[in-house]
C-alpha cells in the first residue's frame, strides 16, 4: 500500500515538474532574447535597402494581421539568413489585436489591415503615439490582392463586374445564369445553379477592404459604409479558410478572399471587369493598382489611398494594402534597430520577390523607395 | 439492505418521523492529519466559490457599461451593432435561441443513445466486449473540439444534405423545420449532431458507472418476480440510475451550451437584418461562437463589454440549468430506494 502511495505521490510530482519546465522554456524563447551572438554581423544585410541599417541583437515580437501572415512569415525565414543572431516572432491574431497589444507596449509593432485610426470617435493614432512617446507611422508593406473565388463545375473563365458583384453579394440576382450575368460572359456557358455567396462572418480588414471596393466602384447598387463587418447577405464563415473551405465545398459558391486562399483550394477566380475589359488577377496587374495609389498621410506616415474605380487598362482594383506600425522614435534604440533593420529586409525587392510566390502582390518601386526612406527615418 | 456503500439504508433515507439523516459526531482526534485533510478540503471548496464569483464579478462589471449604452432591449433584440462605441445597440434573441435549441437538440440525440450505450456495457454486452467498447466511447471525450468542427464541416456536412431535404420535404410546414436555404452542412441541425457525439462520453461515462452501481439485491429481486431482463432494468437499474443519469446530462449540456471552436466552424452565422426564423435549418451564431469568432477584434471597451454580457448571459444560463437540474435530482433521491 505504502508503496504504491509513494509511487504515485511522485509520479504527480513528475508531471508537475514536466508541466512547469515546459512552461518555462516556452517563456525563455519567445520573452527574453537576449542570445549570446555577437553584435558585428551587421555587415552581412545584403538584403537590407538603406545600407545604413544593421542587424540588432534584441529579439523583435510584433503582432497583428492575418492577412499579411504568410508574407510575414516568409520574409521572417529570409531574414534569418541576413541576421542570424536577431530573432523575429509574428502573431497574426487579428489587426485589432496587434494594434491593442502595440498600444499596450507589448510588440515592437503591429501588422494591420488598415491604417491607425483617428476620426470617428477612434483614438487609435493618438492612443499609439502616447504609447510611442512620438508620432507612430503606417507603413505599407504587404499587398495583397482579395480574389473573388468562386466554385462552378465546367466554368473556368468569368468575368464580373462591379455592379455585378456587389448585387450578387446582397443577393439580388440569385442564379448563376441570370441574363445580367451572362451579358459579360460572351461564348461562357452558365449553369442555372443558384449562388451562394459567403462573407466573414469575424470582423475582417478583407471584409473592409472589399466593402471599400464595391463602395468605391459601384457606389450606386451598394450603399453600406465600407466596415470590418459585413453589411451584405448570404451566410458567414470564420476567417479566410472557412470562406474558402465553404465555397470548396459547396456548388456555386462564391466569395472573396486573400488570393492565396483561393490558389491553394484550387478554386476559380473571377476576372474583373471595371469598365476597361476583364482583368485577370496577377501579381503584375494587382501591382499597378498599388502604384497608382495616393499617399494620404504625412510625411513618413505612408497611408495609402487606392483609387477603387481605375479604369486604366490591366489593372486588377480589388487589392488590400496592409501596414506595419511602428513608433518614428522608439525609447529602445535596440528595438528601434532590430524593426529597422527587419523591415528593411522585408522592403528589400528579394523579400518583395517572394512573396509573389504565395500569393501577394510586390510593391511597385515608387512606393518601395518611399517605405525605405521612411524605414530609415525610424530612430 | 443493502451495503455496497458501506452505509446502510437507515442512515440514508429520512425515517418515518422525517429527521435528517444522521449527521455523525463531526468527532475530530485534533490529530495533524485530520486538520490537514480538513483544512485542504475546506480550503478548495472554498476556492471553488471563490473562483464561480470571481468569473461572474468579471462579467458584470465589463458587461455593465455596455448594457448601460444600449438603446436596444438586451433580451429581445435581434440586432447586434456595436462598431460605433457612442451608437451601441445588441440583443441577444437570436443567440440565445440558436445557443438553446442546439443544445437541447444534441441532448435528444446524446442522452437516449448513450444511456443505451452504458447499459449494453453493464448488462448486455459480454465481459470481453464490454471494456474496449467502455474505452472506445471514452476516447471520444480526448478530442478536441476542433476536431470535431473540421471533421463534421468538412467531411461528414457533404452526407447531411438527403437528411435535411427529407426533413424539410415531410415535415417543412412546421416552422421548425421551415426550408432556408442554408447549406445543409452549415445548419444549427447539423452542429447539434456534431455536439451530440461531443457529449456522448459524458453521458455514457457516467450512466455507465451508477448502472452498475446498482445493487444486486435489487436485480435480483426484479428477476425473482418474474421481470425478464428488459423489465429487471425498467424497474431496478434505470430507477436507480436516474440522478446519475441526470447529472450525467446536465454536465453534457453545460459542454453544448459553452461549445465553441466546433460551432464556429460549422455553422454558417447570418448577416445583419436577416428575417426571423424558427427553422434548425438555418444558420446562426451561439453565445460562445460569437464571442470567439470576434475576440481578435475587441478594439474598445464598449465592443468589449458588449461580448462580454453576452458571456454573462451564457453563465447565468448554465447556472440556472444546473440549479434545475439539481432540484430534479434531489427531488427523485427520495424514490430511488
Amino acid at each position: 500500500m505504502k508503496i504504491t502511495r509513494i509511487g504515485r505521490v511522485s509520479a504527480v510530482a513528475l508531471v508537475g515538474a514536466l508541466a512547469l519546465s515546459a512552461c518555462g522554456s516556452d517563456d525563455n524563447s519567445t520573452g527574453s532574447g537576449d542570445s549570446t551572438g555577437s553584435t558585428s554581423a551587421g555587415g552581412t544585410g545584403a538584403g537590407a535597402a538603406g545600407g545604413d541599417a544593421g542587424c540588432g541583437t534584441k529579439a523583435i515580437t510584433a503582432e497583428g494581421s492575418t492577412a499579411q501572415d504568410n508574407a510575414i512569415q516568409e520574409a521572417i525565414s529570409g531574414f534569418e539568413s541576413v541576421c542570424a543572431d536577431q530573432k523575429v516572432t509574428y502573431n497574426a491574431t487579428g489587426s485589432g489585436d496587434g494594434i491593442k497589444k502595440f498600444i499596450a507596449g507589448q510588440v515592437s509593432f503591429a501588422g494591420s489591415d488598415s491604417a491607425l485610426k483617428s476620426t470617428d470617435g477612434k483614438t487609435e493614432a493618438q492612443d499609439a503615439a502616447k504609447a510611442c512617446g512620438s508620432p507612430a507611422w503606417n507603413i505599407p508593406m504587404v499587398t495583397g490582392p482579395i480574389s473573388i473565388a468562386y466554385n462552378l463545375k465546367g466554368v473556368d473563365k468569368l468575368t464580373l463586374t462591379p455592379a455585378l458583384l456587389a448585387d450578387i453579394f446582397q443577393g439580388k440576382i440569385t442564379t448563376w445564369n441570370d441574363p445580367q450575368i451572362v451579358a459579360v460572359n460572351k461564348g461562357v456557358t452558365l449553369p442555372a445553379t443558384p449562388i451562394k455567396p459567403f462573407f466573414r462572418s469575424d470582423e475582417s480588414g478583407t471584409t473592409e477592404n472589399f466593402t471599400k471596393y464595391l463602395k468605391g466602384s459601384a457606389a450606386a447598387k451598394w450603399a453600406a459604409e465600407p466596415a470590418k463587418k459585413w453589411a451584405g447577405k448570404g451566410e458567414g464563415k470564420a476567417k479566410t479558410a472557412g470562406v474558402a473551405s465553404a465555397v470548396k465545398g459547396t456548388e456555386g459558391g462564391i466569395t472573396y478572399a486573400e488570393w492565396g486562399a483561393a490558389k491553394d483550394n484550387k478554386l476559380g477566380i473571377a476576372q474583373i471587369d471595371n469598365g476597361a475589359g476583364a482583368v485577370e488577377l496577377t501579381g503584375e496587374s494587382a501591382g499597378k493598382a498599388i502604384a497608382a495609389a495616393k499617399v494620404d498621410g504625412q510625411g513618413n506616415d505612408l497611408k495609402l489611398k487606392l483609387n477603387y474605380a481605375t479604369k486604366e487598362a490591366g489593372t486588377y482594383p480589388i487589392v488590400l494594402v496592409t501596414y506595419e506600425i511602428v513608433c518614428s522614435k522608439y525609447k529602445d534604440a535596440q528595438t528601434a534597430k532590430g524593426v529597422k533593420a527587419f523591415l528593411n529586409h522585408f522592403a528589400s525587392a528579394d523579400a518583395q520577390k517572394k512573396i509573389e510566390e504565395i500569393g501577394y502582390a510586390p510593391l511597385p518601386d515608387e512606393i518601395r523607395s518611399k517605405v525605405s526612406t521612411a524605414i530609415n527615418a525610424i530612430q | 439492505m443493502s451495503s455496497v456503500t458501506g452505509v446502510s439504508v437507515t442512515d440514508e433515507t429520512p425515517d418515518s418521523d422525517g429527521r435528517d439523516p444522521l449527521p455523525g459526531d463531526n468527532a475530530s482526534t485534533g490529530r495533524l492529519g485530520d486538520r490537514l485533510f480538513g483544512g485542504a478540503a475546506r480550503g478548495a471548496g472554498i476556492v471553488v466559490v471563490a473562483l464561480v464569483t470571481l468569473i461572474g464579478v468579471f462579467l458584470l462589471v465589463q458587461a455593465v457599461p455596455s448594457l448601460a449604452d444600449n438603446h436596444e432591449n438586451f433580451l429581445t433584440s435581434q440586432k447586434w451593432d456595436v462598431s460605433d462605441a457612442d451608437n451601441l445597440g445588441f440583443g441577444i434573441a437570436r443567440l440565445l435561441w440558436v445557443t438553446v435549441i442546439s443544445s437541447v437538440l444534441a441532448m435528444l440525440i446524446a442522452v437516449p443513445l448513450g444511456v443505451c450505450i452504458a447499459l449494453f456495457i453493464t448488462h448486455y454486452a459480454p465481459r470481453v466486449l464490454a471494456k474496449p467498447a467502455a474505452i472506445l466511447v471514452d476516447l471520444l471525450a480526448a478530442v478536441p473540439s476542433i476536431v470535431y468542427g473540421l471533421w463534421g464541416a468538412i467531411v461528414v456536412g457533404q452526407y447531411f444534405e438527403p437528411v435535411q431535404s427529407f426533413f424539410i420535404a415531410a415535415l417543412g410546414w412546421i416552422p421548425l423545420f421551415e426550408d432556408t436555404g442554408a447549406s445543409a452542412a452549415s445548419t444549427i441541425a447539423f452542429v447539434s449532431v456534431v455536439l451530440a457525439i461531443m457529449i456522448l462520453p459524458i453521458v455514457t461515462a457516467l450512466s455507465r458507472e451508477v448502472f452498475a452501481q446498482t445493487p444486486t439485491a435489487h436485480k435480483e429481486a426484479a428477476l425473482a418476480l418474474g421481470a425478464t431482463k428488459w423489465e429487471m432494468i425498467r424497474t431496478a437499474v434505470l430507477p436507480f440510475g436516474r440522478p446519475g443519469v441526470i447529472s450525467a446530462a446536465m454536465l453534457g449540456l453545460g459542454r453544448a451550451l459553452g461549445e465553441t471552436i466546433a460551432v464556429m466552424f460549422i455553422v454558417s452565422s447570418l448577416p445583419d437584418g436577416a428575417p426571423w426564423s424558427w427553422s434548425i435549418f438555418n444558420g446562426g451564431e451561439t453565445f460562445a461562437s460569437k464571442i470567439a469568432n470576434n475576440a481578435g477584434e475587441f478594439d474598445s471597451p464598449s465592443k468589449t463589454g458588449a461580448y462580454i454580457s453576452a458571456g454573462l448571459v451564457l453563465f447565468v444560463l448554465t447556472f440556472v440549468v444546473n440549479a434545475i437540474a439539481r432540484i430534479v435530482i434531489e427531488r427523485r433521491k427520495a424514490f430511488t430506494e
